[in-house]
């Protein structure tokens, strides 16, 4: 009796009890990343680095996608306000469409795709060929250097570029308009902007910093417990992607939910 | 000849590395089982083992990369398993630390991978000492001449020498070497043995060589301690070593010359 007992190694099963092990082990690491944060040495020179890494190489991405997202949800929403007779309301929706949802969400799930992937494999692969260690061993805070640097850099440019995404959206979206009711620039983002309030522009910064931050830390926290070489740096980047994707959307619904019972508070 | 040179070099009395009953398992699988050892000041001590033995999990441990389940590991004169923040960081900086795969950062120049830890730690330095410092860093390897270039743009052998004069620079008291000759070819293998006796007396570290390989154990180990089933067989010189009829000694070392 005894021994069937000795014999259990886990608490409910093996990828249960791994699964949780992981997001236990996620959770100390953003605590770690709130420890060491405020604590010098501070790396500002690295953060630049990483802001121009993840910022600026993005730029061209974003701007494709945006002005892509702002010209085919114009296009495809024409159709259902025309029925109505309400196209003169085209640049409201857009700017309320874009500013509170698309604009976040898009730059989120592109930087969820590009700079956390780059992220957990840079730092996986630096994992696996013992570069981290290499840090440690010259007495240099891996995680300070590494993580905590690019927490910190996603954290502002991935919100900058949110706001030049969500831009280029509206700007997609005015060329399209434009060519179709002259609409003249100024009269559109007027309308674009008119119904847009101070709460709705706070959710959406408030959105992109949740977003990046959880970005960072899935990217970082993968790429630092990266193991069984080249396939680890794969799994690292892969995981990366999936599980941002997943809590980008989580919190995007906890978000606006919130965001509502406040409206109407 | 040869005795009185080392005597010169090895101070008995002195000892930078000591450990007593270290024991060390992952999970099920106990690697080190009670490890005794003593290194003096000045002293190459090679570790000799099969691949898996433990070995590196043991220099590991000297620079807490990893704790010990059980035992005491003493690195000059302090207890490295109860060290923490800048203790730790100030006993780390006295310690070289060579890496088996060489773990030079790939997103860096060799300049820049040796400039690293010394931005990083001696903040007080000028640009014109750090530059000296690298330089004379490259010098004692040899790879002046490859200042400028990638990590990947080296060969080997080149990246071993380099990862060498990273742990170099910050002119440590003890050098720990993982798999110093590790897939290289013997001309390379010879001139890392070179490299590490002169490091020896240049520097007047006192090293730790974890290797599987005899001639490097013999050309660099001034003793030799074979790791079989995570404990120590045999310490001593050389010669005394492999002149034994043991068994597992015999087995090993017609194993290396087998493979």
């Amino acid at each position: 009796m005894l021994g069937k007992f000795a014999v259990k190694k886990y608490l409910f099963s093996k990828g249960i009890d791994e699964y949780l092990t992981d997001v236990y082990n996620a959770y100390r690491f953003a605590l770690q990343f709130f420890k060491e944060v405020f604590k010098p040495p501070f790396h500002f020179r690295e953060v630049i680095n990483q802001c121009y890494e993840i910022g600026l190489k993005s730029l061209p991405l974003i701007t494709l996608t945006g002005f892509i997202v702002g010209v085919v949800f114009t296009k495809q929403s024409r159709p259902s306000l025309e029925d109505f007779g309400a196209t003169s309301w085209l640049p409201s929706l857009m700017g309320i469409a874009i500013v509170k949802a698309l604009g976040p969400l898009v730059t989120a799930l592109i930087c969820a795709g590009k700079v956390g992937s780059g992220m957990g494999a840079e730092l996986g692969s630096m994992k696996v060929t013992e570069q981290i260690e290499a840090m440690e061993v010259s007495a240099i805070n891996p995680f300070k250097y590494l993580a905590v640097t690019r927490i910190v850099a996603a954290s502002i440019a991935i919100p900058l570029l949110s706001f030049y995404c969500s831009f280029i959206a509206l700007l997609g979206s005015f060329v399209n308009v434009h060519n179709l009711e002259a609409t003249s620039f100024v009269t559109f983002f007027h309308n674009g902007f008119a119904t847009i309030k101070f709460l709705d522009v706070f959710t959406s910064v408030f959105k992109s910093i949740v977003f990046a931050f959880t970005i960072g830390i899935i990217a970082c926290y993968k790429g630092f417990n990266a193991t069984r070489g080249t396939r680890g740096v794969g799994n690292a980047a892969n995981e990366t992607v999936v599980l941002a994707m997943f809590m980008i959307f989580i919190e995007e619904l906890v978000i606006v939910q919130v965001s509502n019972w406040i409206r109407y508070f | 000849m040869e005795e009185q040179k080392e005597k010169n070099i090895i101070n008995q009395d002195e000892k930078v590395i000591s450990i007593k009953g270290l024991y060390k398992s992952f999970e099920e699988l106990e690697v080190l089982k009670g490890i005794d050892l003593d290194v003096f000041k000045g002293e190459n001590v090679a570790v000799l083992g099969k691949s898996g033995s433990g070995k590196s999990v043991l220099i590991k441990i000297i620079v807490a990369l990893l704790k010990p389940d059980k035992g005491e590991v003493m690195v000059l004169g302090k207890q490295v398993n109860k060290l923490l923040g800048k203790e730790l960081d100030d006993l780390r900086l006295r310690i070289g630390f060579a890496f088996q795969s060489n773990a030079l950062y790939d997103s860096m120049s060799v300049r820049q991978n040796l400039e690293f830890p010394l931005t990083m730690n001696k903040k007080s330095l000028g640009k014109k000492e750090i530059q000296i410092a690298v330089e004379e860093a490259l010098d004692a390897v040899g790879l002046k001449d490859k200042i400028n270039e990638m990590p990947a743009e080296l060969s080997g052998g080149q990246r071993k020498r380099i990862g060498i004069a990273r742990a170099l620079i910050m002119k440590p008291e003890i050098m720990l070497y993982d798999e110093p000759t590790a897939g290289l070819d013997p001309v390379t293998c010879r001139e890392i043995n070179e490299l590490i006796d002169e490091v020896q007396k240049k520097y007047k570290t006192s090293s730790i060589i974890i290797t599987h390989d005899l001639t490097c154990a013999k050309a660099t180990g001034n003793r030799v301690a074979i790791l079989v089933d995570g404990k120590f067989l045999k310490v001593g010189k050389f010669n005394e070593v492999f002149d034994n009829d043991d068994k597992q000694i015999k087995d090993f070392y017609n194993y290396n010359f087998i493979h």
